[in-house]
C-alpha cells in the first residue's frame, strides 16, 4: 500500500521507485544500477528543461524520497503535474518500447489458442537486458490486468479487448478478429508503459520479460494481503454511492462519466455503421467502372471517353479503399477503446467502509482522472482530425483524377477541331 | 445505298435517286408547298414550314405542369398532370421572341403524337418520350407518378422530346406535329382521322415475332445487334448507378448522427465544448449536402435514359426493315411460284405440285378452254405481282436509303450527346469533391 501514493511520481527522474511496489511482498527497490541510468535521464531532461527550479524540486526534495511516509503528497502539486504532462508529450524521453505482433496458433490436446509475440526494447536499468522477446496469450493479459487492478485500485487501468467473440462473428480465430485484438493488446501494453505509475509495476516487468516457465510459476503466486485491502479501497474510490462525504469533484466525475459513456457508445455505433455503409458503397462502385468498359466495346467514337471514365472511377475506388483503411486504423480502435474505458469507469462496487483511506485514494484517483481526461480529449480529437485529413486527401485525389480527365477531353476536342479545319 | 446481297428475285433496274427528305407519299395532303431552305438544327429551336411557305425560327418550351382532375373514357374520375406548351417565334432582326401559341397537353397526347410519327416515318429514328413510370429509382426517389420531383423531371423530358422533333430535318415539317403545338381542341380527332392506327402494322406489335428473312441486310443486322447491346449496357449502368446513389446517401446521412452526439457531448466538456459544437454543425452540413449532389446526378441519369429509349427506336427501324424485307421475299416467292405454274400449264409439264393439277390428272384433263382461262388468270396475277414487287422493291430501296441517312444523323447526335453527358458527369464529380473538401476542411479546422 505504501507504494501507492508515491507511485505516480516514480516515473520522474529515476527515483528508486521499486517498480511501484506493493504487489509483491517486500518489493525490492532497484538501487545502484538504477541511479546511473536515472542520472542519464536527468541529463536529458536538463537539456530540454528550461526551468531549473523543477530540477531542484525533484532531485532535492527529501519528502518525495521517503518511502515510508504515507502522506498524500502526490502529484497534486502543480509543478509535478506539469512535468508529468511534459514527459508524456515528449516521445524522445520514452524509454520503454513495446510491440505486439505475430499471432500464432497453438494446438494442444485440450485446446487451441493464439499467442502473440511481445517485443520490448528499453534503456531502463531495472531491466536485465535492453531487448526482450516473449509470447503471451490472452489469458496472460487478463492476469496482468487483474494484478494491476489489485495493486493500484485507485488508478484507471487501461481496458483489454473483449474476452468473447463479438456478436456476428463466425469463428473465434477469424483473421479480422485476431488483428483487431492484436492492435488492442498492443495499445493496452503501451498505455501501461505510458502511465507514470503503472509503467514501473513489477508484474508488468515480469509480463514483458519472463520466459515461459518463469512466468507460469510467477503467476501461480496468490494475491497478497495488501491487494485485498486494495480491492476495498478501489471499491470506495470508484463507488459513487458509497462515499459518505461525497466531495463535489466526484459528483462531477460521476456525471461526466455517465454522459461520456452514453456519447462514446453512440459514437462507436455510428462509426461502425459508417464503416459498413462505406464498405457497401465501395462494393457497388467496383461494379460501376467495368460497365463503362463493357460499353466501350460496342462503340467507336465514344470508346476512348468511356474507357477514361472507367479508369477514373477505378482510381476513385482505390482512393476510397485507402480512406476506409485509414478510418479503421485511426478512428474505430480509438473509439472502441474508450467504450471499454467507459464501461470500466461506470462500474459501481460495494460500499466500502474504509473512509480513512478515502482521502489518499481520492487524490490519487483524481490525478489519474485528470490525466485520463486529458488523454481522452487528445485521443478523440486526433482520431477525428485524422479522419478529416484522410477525407480531404481522398477528395483531392478524386478531384485530380476527374480534372485530368476533363483536360484530356478538351485537348482531344481541340485536336479534332483543328483537324477538321485542315 | 443498295442492299448488301443481290436479290435473285429482283428483275428491275434500280430506280432513279430521289431527294432524301421526301416524306411518305400519303402525307402530301398534309404538308403544303415546301420551300427547301436552310434548316436550323440547333437543339434549342427548330424551323418549321407552314402552309404559307414562311420559314420561322421558333422556340418551344414546356413551361409548367399542373394537376388536374377530369373524367376518363369510362366516365370515372381521374387525376392527371397537364403540361403547358409555349411556342415563341423569334424575329430574326432583333432576336426578340413573341409568344405565338400556348396550350395544355397531357402525357397520353404526347404518346399519340409519337405513335403517329412512328407509323408515318418508319425509316426515322423517332425521338423517345421520357419514361411513363419511374424506373431505376434508388430508395429515396419516389416511384410515384404524381410526386413533384418526378413531374418536374418529366416536364423537362417532354420539352426535350419536342425540341428533338423540332430540330429533326424531316419530322419538323410534319403537319400533325405543327398542329400539336398550335391546335388545342380537336387535335386528337385530327390525328385519328389520318387513319394511322390502321396503317400500323399489327405484326410489329407482336413482341416475340420472328420473321425468317432469307437475305437479311447485314448492316441492319449489325444495327439491331448494336441497339440491343446499347439498351442492355445502359440499363445495367443505370441500375448500378441507382445502387451507388443509395449507398452514398447512407454514408452521408449516418454522418449526420455524429452531429447530434457531438452537440450533446459539448454540454459536459469545458475545454472541448466549442470545438465539439462546431464539429457537430459541420457534420450536419456534410450530411445534408448529399441531397443536392444526388439531384444533379439524376439529371445525368435522365440523359442516359433518353438514349436507352432511343435504342428502342433504333431497333424499331430495324424491325420495320426486316418486315419489309420479309414481305418482299414473300411476294417474290409467290410470284415465282405463279410463274412456274403458268409455265407448266403452257408447256404441259408438271413440275410443281398443285391440287388442281392433281385433280386434273386423277379426274381427267381439263378442256383447252379451261386451261386457257387459267393461264390467262395466272398471267394477270403475274402482271399484278410484278407490279407489286417492283413497287415493293422501290419502297424497300428508298426505305434503306432514307433510313440509313437518318441513322447516320442519329449516330453523330448520339456520340455528341453522350460525350457531353460523360463530360458533365466529370464536372459534377469535380464540383462535388470541391464542395465536400471545403466542408471537411472547415470541420477539421474547428476541432
Amino acid at each position: 500500500m505504501e507504494g501507492e501514493c508515491r507511485a505516480s511520481q516514480a516515473r520522474s527522474w529515476g527515483l528508486p521507485a521499486g517498480g511501484a511496489g506493493g504487489d509483491s511482498p517486500g518489493g525490492d527497490a532497484p538501487l545502484p544500477g538504477s541511479i546511473s541510468s536515472s542520472s542519464l535521464l536527468q541529463a536529458e531532461v536538463l537539456d530540454l528543461d528550461e526551468d531549473e527550479d523543477d530540477l531542484e524540486v525533484f532531485s532535492k526534495d527529501a519528502s518525495l524520497m521517503d518511502m515510508n511516509s504515507f502522506s498524500p503528497l502526490m502529484p497534486t502539486s502543480p509543478l509535478s503535474m506539469i512535468n508529468q504532462v511534459k514527459f508524456e508529450d515528449e516521445p524522445d524521453l520514452k524509454d520503454l518500447f513495446i510491440t505486439v505482433d505475430e499471432p500464432e496458433s497453438h494446438v494442444t490436446t485440450i485446446e487451441t489458442f493464439i499467442t502473440y509475440r511481445i517485443i520490448t526494447k528499453t534503456s531502463r536499468g531495472e531491466f536485465d537486458s535492453s531487448e526482450f522477446e516473449v509470447r503471451r496469450r490472452y489469458q496472460d493479459f487478463l492476469w496482468l490486468k487483474e494484478k494491476l487492478e489489485e495493486a493500484h485500485p485507485t488508478l484507471i487501468i487501461p481496458p483489454l479487448p473483449e474476452k468473447f467473440i463479438v456478436k456476428g462473428m463466425v469463428e473465434r480465430f477469424n483473421d479480422d478478429f485476431i488483428e483487431t485484438r492484436r492492435k488492442a493488446l498492443h495499445k493496452f501494453l503501451n498505455r501501461i508503459a505510458d502511465h507514470p505509475t503503472l509503467t514501473f509495476n513489477e508484474d508488468f516487468k515480469i509480463f514483458l520479460t519472463a520466459q515461459a516457465s518463469e512466468f507460469s510459476s510467477h503467476k501461480k503466486q496468490g494475491p497478497g494481503l495488501l491487494s485485498r485491502m486494495g480491492q476495498s479501497v478501489r471499491a470506495v474510490a470508484l463507488s459513487m454511492r458509497g462515499v459518505k462525504s461525497r466531495p463535489e469533484e466526484f459528483m462531477e466525475m460521476n456525471n461526466f462519466i455517465e454522459i461520456f459513456s452514453q456519447k462514446i457508445n453512440l459514437i462507436d455505433k455510428i462509426s461502425q455503421r459508417i464503416y459498413k455503409e462505406e464498405r457497401e458503397y465501395l462494393d457497388e462502385m467496383k461494379e460501376y467502372g467495368p460497365i463503362h468498359i463493357l460499353w466501350s466495346a460496342s462503340e467507336e467514337d465514344l470508346a476512348d471517353t468511356l474507357k477514361s471514365v472507367a479508369s477514373c472511377i477505378d482510381k476513385c475506388c482505390k482512393a476510397t479503399e485507402k480512406r476506409m483503411s485509414g478510418f479503421s486504423e485511426a478512428l474505430l480502435p480509438v473509439v472502441h477503446e474508450y467504450v471499454l474505458y467507459s464501461e470500466m469507469l461506470m462500474l459501481t462496487e460495494e460500499i466500502g467502509k474504509l473512509e480513512d483511506k478515502v482521502e489518499c485514494a481520492n487524490n490519487a484517483l483524481k490525478a489519474d482522472w485528470e490525466r485520463w481526461k486529458q488523454n481522452m480529449q487528445n485521443d478523440i480529437k486526433s482520431a477525428f482530425t485524422n479522419m478529416a485529413e484522410e477525407n480531404i486527401l481522398y477528395y483531392e485525389q478524386c478531384l485530380a483524377t476527374w480534372e485530368s480527365f476533363l483536360t484530356s477531353q478538351t485537348d482531344l476536342h481541340l485536336e479534332e477541331a483543328s483537324e477538321d479545319k485542315l | 445505298m443498295e442492299q448488301a446481297a443481290p436479290d435473285p428475285e429482283r428483275l428491275w433496274q434500280p430506280a432513279p435517286l430521289e431527294p432524301l427528305s421526301h416524306p411518305d407519299a400519303g402525307l402530301e395532303s398534309m404538308v403544303g408547298e415546301e420551300t427547301k431552305g436552310a434548316r436550323d438544327e440547333g437543339p434549342g429551336d427548330g424551323t418549321m414550314t407552314e402552309n404559307n411557305f414562311s420559314l420561322k425560327k421558333i422556340e418551344i418550351s414546356v413551361s409548367e405542369a399542373e394537376k388536374r382532375t377530369g373524367r376518363n373514357a369510362m366516365n370515372m374520375q381521374e387525376t392527371y398532370t397537364a403540361y403547358l406548351i409555349e411556342t415563341r417565334s423569334v424575329e430574326h432582326n432583333d432576336g426578340q421572341s413573341v409568344l405565338t401559341d400556348s396550350l395544355w397537353r397531357r402525357y397520353s397526347e404526347f404518346e399519340l403524337l409519337r405513335n403517329y410519327l412512328l407509323v408515318y416515318y418508319p425509316h426515322i429514328v423517332v425521338p423517345p418520350l421520357p419514361e411513363k413510370r419511374a424506373e431505376f429509382v434508388w430508395h429515396k426517389l419516389s416511384a410515384d407518378n404524381m410526386d413533384p420531383d418526378f413531374v418536374e423531371r418529366r416536364r423537362i423530358g417532354l420539352e426535350n422530346f419536342l425540341l428533338r422533333v423540332a430540330s429533326h430535318p424531316i419530322l419538323c415539317r410534319d403537319k400533325i406535329f405543327y398542329l400539336f403545338l398550335t391546335q388545342e381542341g380537336n387535335w386528337k380527332e385530327t390525328v385519328n382521322e389520318t387513319g394511322f392506327q390502321l396503317k400500323a402494322d399489327s405484326r410489329l406489335k407482336a413482341l416475340n415475332a420472328t420473321f425468317r428473312v432469307k437475305n437479311p441486310d447485314k448492316r441492319f443486322i449489325e444495327l439491331k445487334h448494336y441497339s440491343d447491346e446499347l439498351q442492355s449496357v445502359i440499363s445495367h449502368l443505370l441500375r448500378v448507378r441507382a445502387r451507388v446513389a443509395d449507398r452514398l446517401y447512407g454514408v452521408y446521412k449516418v454522418h449526420g448522427n455524429y452531429g447530434r452526439v457531438f452537440s450533446e457531448w459539448s454540454a459536459i466538456e469545458k475545454e472541448m465544448g466549442d470545438g465539439l459544437q462546431s464539429a457537430g454543425h459541420h457534420m450536419d452540413v456534410y450530411a445534408s449536402s448529399i441531397d443536392d449532389i444526388l439531384e444533379d446526378e439524376e439529371h445525368y441519369a435522365d440523359q442516359l435514359k433518353e438514349y436507352l429509349f432511343y435504342a428502342e427506336a433504333l431497333r424499331a427501324v430495324c424491325r420495320k426493315h426486316e418486315l419489309m424485307q420479309y414481305d418482299l421475299e414473300m411476294a417474290a416467292q409467290d410470284l415465282a411460284s405463279k410463274k412456274q405454274q403458268c409455265e407448266e400449264l403452257a408447256t404441259g409439264t408438271v413440275r410443281t405440285f398443285s391440287l388442281k393439277g392433281m385433280t386434273t390428272k386423277l379426274f381427267g384433263q381439263e378442256t383447252p378452254e379451261q386451261r386457257e382461262a387459267r393461264i390467262k388468270m395466272l398471267e394477270e396475277q403475274i402482271k399484278e405481282g410484278e407490279q407489286q414487287l417492283k413497287s415493293k422493291n422501290l419502297e424497300g430501296r428508298e426505305f434503306v436509303r432514307n433510313a440509313w441517312a437518318d441513322i447516320e444523323r442519329f449516330k453523330e447526335q448520339k456520340n455528341h450527346d453522350l460525350k457531353e453527358a460523360l463530360i458533365s458527369y466529370a464536372v459534377m464529380q469535380i464540383s462535388m469533391c470541391k464542395k465536400t473538401r471545403l466542408g471537411v476542411q472547415m470541420l477539421s479546422s474547428c476541432m
